[in-house]
């Protein structure tokens, strides 16, 4: 790659520099620089080949017959039907299965960011005996895998009436991310001002108000940014579910694709379960590109700090 | 003004502290005794057996299994998911053509991000489904549909206990390189890019620039990325429970077997909730073990700038 986009020599501004040691190692960096460009268009072409390939090839199998799946790997669908994404939808459960994940989620994220910033904002400003211990029961959560747990919890949450119900599961959730959101907010609410919170108090606002009306918007991006995470997170969480939800009727979307496939009666609903595939992930596509940079800046302040 | 201050904080904390105790903390400290305990199936009665449970695990060959592909994910993982991230994340920020010494990226830097990036929306659950389909073991499956345009026969990857445990671990890969470039994205940003200017001008080859200038002033963040992914690489539940043959016995022949399917199955599959708890024991030794030695090795000066 070259430093300059004309050689130095043609520029009035700029007379050839005297060591010529120096400029034939520039010539030596120009040369391996223009390679490199090749090379590198080719290295993170081949990579989004990659990956995009097997999500295409996904796509493009849910419109097929199964007679036509079952006969090439690289044929294009005959017609585009939509057939197997009706099926999918309401014989496979699909459609079931994205509500019950939408409400899990929403509530999940809902009281983990509410319970969340609470706790956070009180560690963050309130110094009271005590105060440093509950916020390291908190985050040595962040360091426990929940596999530890797992056995417990399931008995705890099935006395608790908590297993095969929806709400139960966004609790635990909630329970299982406070540690993550408490640990990054409260961080967050210490870069607050003081002055801010003081005015509210000498204007009569009471804690809560305080909290509510003048702490929790100013805390607005970093409430994004965990929410992100958050979002991410409990979308696509498998093992609680799994464990927790027996009940088919109150699958979230993960866990029924993943028992449809190796359930015998949609083995053979080959385009079936390739509509399922697409379906679940049209939403976060969508999602994702509505949002790109709050996104990608929410994971990297999340998995940086 | 400070009126109602301990009001506040105890009406603050109590909900979550009281859902954070129940739901994580009182199953996390129970573990520990459920572990010396012969609790088998769903009746009340457990004994304690003191040590047996780990004596037992000590002499258990799945274990030992398990545990191998843990810590060899541990150290092929971060090898090639983050060696793979940096590289791309190089090439998208800093190997771009110059104009005018500044550095910049290759043309459509933000397109291969947002395109790398993108798996790593998806659950890990839907993944391995959909990759299941690419590994299919006939000619249909893409992976298997390609080989045959080039004259290669089908080979049954998941199904044989050669490939099984690298089909797996390559879809991890693939999976999560998108992750790093984001996060490598972001820590080259904060690089001020008069050093590279500089380097560029006293013509260090693009080689040097990466080993002399990008590694070292992102090196905190690579390794935050190490320990990350080395944690990580001690789950990888979902995608074995998904992928591997036999509805997530962790087969063929436990050769794709880890220690969090390992103590799903031994729990739920096997009813035996205390040695699969005295698993999930062993789990969180070894990760703290883990991070703790990933941190001793990676420690190195930081630079400051």
């Amino acid at each position: 790659m070259s430093v300059h986009s004309q050689p130095r020599a043609l520029d009035p501004n700029h007379p050839v520099p005297a060591e010529p040691a120096r400029r034939s190692g520039r010539d030596q960096a120009d040369l391996g620089g223009r390679t490199l460009n090749v090379f590198s268009h080719a290295f993170l072409l081949t990579w989004a080949v990659l990956v995009i390939l097997p999500l295409l090839w996904t796509v493009l199998n849910s419109f097929k017959s199964d007679d036509e799946i079952l006969t090439s790997a690289w044929s294009l669908p005959g017609s585009f039907s939509l057939d197997s994404f009706v099926r999918a939808w309401t014989t496979a459960n699909i459609g079931q299965y994205f509500l019950n994940t939408a409400v899990v989620v929403s509530l999940g994220v809902f009281l983990t960011l509410g319970l969340g910033s609470l706790v956070a904002y009180v560690i963050a400003r309130y110094p009271f005996p005590g105060n440093r211990v509950i916020y390291f029961l908190f985050v040595a959560g962040l360091t426990f895998p929940v596999f530890l747990a797992i056995v417990p919890l399931f008995f705890v949450a099935r006395s608790l009436q908590l297993a095969n119900s929806l709400p139960g599961l966004a609790l635990i959730y909630t329970a299982y991310y406070l540690p993550f959101a408490v640990f990054f907010l409260t961080a967050y609410f210490r870069t607050l001002p003081d002055s801010i919170a003081d005015a509210a108090f000498i204007d009569g606002c009471g804690h809560w108000r305080t909290f509510f009306w003048v702490m929790l918007p100013m805390a607005r991006p970093g409430m994004i940014s965990v929410g992100i995470f958050v979002t991410i997170g409990q979308w696509n969480q498998f093992l609680l579910p799994l464990v927790l939800q027996t009940d088919p009727d109150k699958y979230v979307i993960a866990q029924g694709l993943a028992s449809l496939a190796v359930s015998q009666e949609y083995a053979s609903d080959w385009s079936g379960l390739f509509a399922g595939l697409t379906l679940s992930m049209i939403p976060v596509l969508v999602v994702y590109i509505v949002f790109q940079r709050q996104i990608e800046s929410g994971m990297v302040a999340g998995a940086v700090k | 003004m400070r009126q109602g201050r301990y009001r506040f904080i105890v009406g603050a904390l109590a909900g979550p502290i009281v859902l954070y105790a129940v739901l994580v903390l009182w199953p996390y400290l129970q573990s520990f005794y459920v572990s010396l305990t012969d609790w088998s199936g769903y009746t009340s009665e457990r004994r304690l057996i003191g040590l047996a449970n780990y004596e037992r695990l000590l002499k258990d060959p799945v274990f030992w299994i398990s545990l191998r592909h843990n810590l060899l994910a541990a150290v092929v993982l971060p090898v090639f998911s983050i060696g793979l991230g940096l590289f791309f994340a190089t090439m998208l920020n800093v190997a771009g053509r110059a104009k005018k010494a500044a550095v910049q990226g290759v043309r459509g830097a933000s397109f291969y991000r947002i395109v790398y990036f993108f798996p790593h929306l998806l659950s890990i659950a839907v993944i391995g489904v959909l990759w299941s389909f690419v590994y299919d073991p006939t000619g249909n499956g893409l992976l298997n549909g390609f080989l045959g345009l080039i004259g290669i026969d089908p080979v049954n990857w998941l199904g044989s206990t050669k490939t099984a445990y690298w089909a797996i671990l390559a879809v991890i890969v693939w999976v999560s390189v998108g992750f790093y470039v984001l996060v490598f994205t972001a820590a080259i940003g904060s690089i001020p890019p008069d050093m590279y200017e500089a380097a560029m001008l006293d013509g260090a080859s693009r080689w040097r620039i990466f080993w002399r200038i990008t590694v070292p002033l992102i090196w905190d963040t690579v390794q935050v990325a190490l320990v990350y992914a080395g944690i990580n690489a001690l789950d990888m539940f979902a995608i074995v429970n998904v992928m591997s043959a036999a509805g997530g016995s962790g087969g063929p022949n436990n050769s794709t077997q880890v220690l969090g399917n390992y103590i799903y199955l031994t729990a739920f599959e096997h009813g035996r909730f205390g040695y699969a708890t005295a698993l999930g024991v062993a789990l969180f030794v070894v990760t703290i073990f883990l991070a703790v030695i990933t941190l001793r090795f990676m420690r190195r000066d930081r630079v400051v700038y």
